[in-house]
């Protein structure tokens, strides 16, 4: 019995050859576990370069401000004895720091970046800075002093209180204020506030998207469902048949299905010409069924449905029948049967379809961009309206970040009341 | 068959035919009465159709052809969850969802029972599977043992007169299964409920049934009590089917009244029963039992008729000893003894004489 001293004496375990037997086993997985992290590597580091490095460069640019503080530094240290509230124009050393810091900036061509950003929060800002900088670059900082009157007669804005609030409520290098924006408030020198009437539509754009997107989830379980079913329910052969069909979809292009619906149902197309044709729309009032929410709705439901019914029917495939037929002999009828047996065993394939549908229509953007309109367009519309034409990305960046945090809640809430552990993707 | 259809049949197959495919017949011809009270297994190899028969008196399979009669009313129409009978599946098919309470409640709830009433008899029917204590728990909690139980107090807690048990023990170890069989049978005595139990293992159709049915190919090959079916085959497929047996060809010679003379394909003579063959000239396959050959010549009747053989191969098997003889050609002639004191032990290459009465010498249809 040589082994039993080893395992009697007190202290850690050794290996036969005296080393403690936990580096002994680490030592001999070294070699696999070295072998599988470089399987994975090339992998880990797309996703690392392509995907989280993006994320959080996006996250910090939803509350990156240093445009304001690099461009005019003299004038943002020199503000900071001022205070709006005093009802007073700044002082000289204001408009001095200030002079000095636009030649600067003139010269390196990016003080009408500066004004686009102030642009943002004060509608005018941008020209503001366009005009006066043609006349601020003949000035010389070192003799020309002082600029107070001189900046005033070349453009009157600059003896109002609010241009210079702006420049000093914007100067802090890190804001909320594109968050802000992004829920229709604004920082003002008078504090945080609402955008104008005219302006507020980023909320109810998230609403519509929300909703929206509950709409076309539940449209998918309600066609996705018996489809499902009956795929789960047939012999093998003829469900991979039918299950080519479910994935056909996948195989077109995005853009041909979309467009195919623009196709079907706009007010000259094929179902409004076959519902006059068949005499239940008259031929004056033909529906409209496209650019709105209504086509937002159906294309959508269309394009995702596929990602609905694959887990719903890997779920329902691992569903004996037996669990049915027991349910039956014991005196269910058939609709109790499936409703107290078979339907609370297939909610995790609806859970894991729901979550899928949700998420991806959540941050939809081709098919609304196409079908939508004005009044089917979702949230990721107007990101990527403020990423390519108004190229305010740091609203971008607030807006991608709430739709990310909404869709984490949404993540959590779920696995808090169903359990992430019961969804089943196959 | 020779099982006629009595009046007071409780359940009732009279000319029942089934196929899938509508080109063959998966049951053909069946017909079979069970009194009230009976244990009756159905016992076949897999596609004999006894699934198909269960499944048809369950409800969960249409007679293609003939009337099946529950308590003397045709129960071809009548939907499964209206039959009231009890049934336990091969994987239990216990709810996955609900705790055992309320899958044994399932029944009593779609029969919209009370809830007072309900709790009593769920947890009557625990106490009588002694599982009293397990109402809280789900079934993935539960050993396949326990699972078996809940199982069966499910099938028997809305007090069915008629209980289906497809295959239930087939997931339990050797052990927990004899344990069940004899739990089982002494539950469905005791509450005389009428039992129709499916099985392809025929030590438990033996050891557990009033009477078995022998499937085979769409048709019952014979149908009586175990002793009989065990001694008595009669035919061939019943014999090789139930137990282990031995055969040798031959061709009848001779039959006066209960004795036929074989003559063994070796040209040996020998005695035998004839069962179901009928005329001298036809072929035949004689069937033995292991344990009734004997080649001690003390305990051999005198003058009995005896065989040369080789031995082949000695299986120790502790409690008995398995010889293997090359008999008339038969390679795998196998002897059965006790392993008693001063048993003999073969060995391979000796040269022996066996010998058996008449009367254990069956003389089959030769298919």
């Amino acid at each position: 019995m040589t082994n039993s001293s080893d395992t009697a004496q007190s202290g850690p375990m050794l290996a036969a050859d005296g080393t403690p037997l936990k580096k002994s086993l680490a030592r001999s997985l070294r070699n696999q576990k070295m072998r599988a992290l470089a399987l994975i590597a090339p992998l880990l580091l797309f996703i690392l370069i392509s995907f989280i490095f993006p994320i959080a460069s996006m996250l910090f640019r939803s509350v990156e401000n240093t445009i304001v503080a690099d461009i005019l530094p003299r004038t943002v240290v020199a503000l900071d004895d001022w205070n709006a509230d005093g009802g007073q124009l700044p002082d000289e050393s204001v408009y001095s720091a200030f002079v000095s810091d636009m030649v600067e900036a003139i010269e390196a061509k990016e003080h009408t970046k500066l004004g686009t950003r102030l642009n943002y929060e004060q509608t005018g800002m941008s020209s503001l800075f366009r005009k006066s900088g043609r006349q601020i670059r003949k000035l010389d900082p070192e003799s020309d002093g002082p600029f107070k009157e001189k900046l005033i007669d070349i453009n009157a804005e600059w003896g109002e209180i609010k241009a210079w609030s702006t420049i000093k409520a914007h100067s802090v290098r890190l804001t909320n204020g594109y968050f802000l924006n992004a829920v229709d408030m604004r920082r003002t020198p008078e504090g945080i506030k609402q955008q104008p009437e005219n302006k507020r539509i980023l909320v109810k754009l998230f609403w519509r998207t929300l909703a929206m997107s509950l709409i076309i989830t539940a449209s998918c379980i309600a066609l996705g469902y018996p489809v499902a079913w009956i795929l789960a329910n047939l012999p093998m052969r003829t469900a991979n048949l039918l299950m080519i069909l479910v994935l056909l979809p996948f195989w077109t292009s995005l853009l041909v299905r979309t467009s195919a619906w623009k196709v079907m149902l706009q007010q000259q197309g094929v179902v409004n010409d076959v519902l006059v044709w068949l005499g239940v729309v008259a031929d004056e009032s033909r529906l409209v069924m496209i650019n709105n929410q209504f086509g937002t709705i159906v294309a959508m439901t269309h394009i995702l449905l596929p990602f609905m019914i694959l887990p719903m029917y890997s779920v329902m495939t691992t569903i004996p029948p037996s669990y049915l037929r027991a349910a039956k002999s014991l005196g269910a009828t058939n609709w109790t049967a499936f409703r107290r047996v078979y339907l609370p065993q297939s909610v995790p394939g609806i859970g894991a379809g729901s979550i899928l549908v949700f998420i991806l229509s959540i941050g939809y953007y081709i098919t609304p961009e196409i079908v939508g309109g004005t009044k089917g367009v979702f949230i990721s519309n107007r990101i990527a309206y403020h990423i390519s034409y108004s190229l305010n990305w740091g609203l971008a960046a607030a807006l991608g970040t709430i739709l990310l945090v909404a869709v984490l809640i949404l993540y959590w809430a779920y696995d808090k009341i169903v359990g992430i552990d019961n969804v089943k993707l196959g | 068959m020779a099982d006629s259809i009595g009046l007071d049949a409780f359940v009732a197959f009279e000319r029942v035919q089934k196929s899938y495919d509508g080109e063959t017949l998966v049951v053909k011809d069946l017909n079979l009465s069970m009194p009230r009270g009976e244990f009756l297994t159905m016992l076949g190899p897999s596609g004999s159709g006894k699934t198909t028969c269960l499944m048809m008196l369950a409800g969960f399979e249409t007679a293609t052809h003939g009337r099946i009669m529950l308590d003397g009313v045709s129960i071809n129409n009548i939907p499964p969850h209206k039959r009231g009978i009890g049934m336990v599946f091969q994987n239990y098919a216990l709810f996955p969802h609900m705790t055992v309470a309320e899958n044994l409640g399932f029944p009593l709830e779609v029969r919209k029972i009370g809830k007072s009433e309900r709790e009593t008899k769920v947890r009557r029917a625990l106490d009588m599977v002694q599982m009293g204590s397990f109402g809280g728990r789900r079934p993935a909690q539960l050993s396949g043992g326990q699972q078996q139980r809940i199982a069966l107090a499910r099938a028997l807690v809305f007090e069915p007169e008629l209980v289906l048990m497809d295959e239930p023990l087939g997931a339990l170890d050797k052990q927990l299964r004899e344990h069940m069989q004899f739990e089982i049978t002494n539950l469905a005595h005791d509450l005389g409920i009428t039992t129709v139990y499916v099985t392809h293992d025929q030590t438990e159709a033996l050891t557990m049934s009033d009477r078995v049915a022998v499937f085979d190919d769409g048709r019952i090959q014979q149908i009586a009590p175990p002793d009989v079916l065990y001694e008595s085959p009669e035919n061939s497929f019943v014999a090789q089917f139930i137990g282990e047996n031995n055969t040798l060809e031959g061709v009848i010679r001779e039959i006066r009244g209960d004795f036929a003379v074989v003559e063994l394909d070796d040209g040996e003579l020998i005695d035998c029963k004839p069962v179901n063959v009928n005329s001298p000239g036809e072929r035949t396959r004689v069937s033995i039992r292991p344990e009734r050959v004997e080649f001690n010549k003390g305990r051999l009747r005198e003058g009995t008729h005896t065989v040369n053989a080789v031995v082949r191969e000695f299986i120790y098997m502790g409690d008995i000893f398995r010889t293997r003889l090359s008999v008339a050609g038969n390679e795998n002639f196998i002897v059965k003894c006790r392993n008693a004191p001063n048993q003999v032990r073969l060995k391979p290459g000796e040269q022996i004489e066996i010998g058996w009465m008449a009367e254990d010498c069956r003389a089959l249809d030769a298919h």
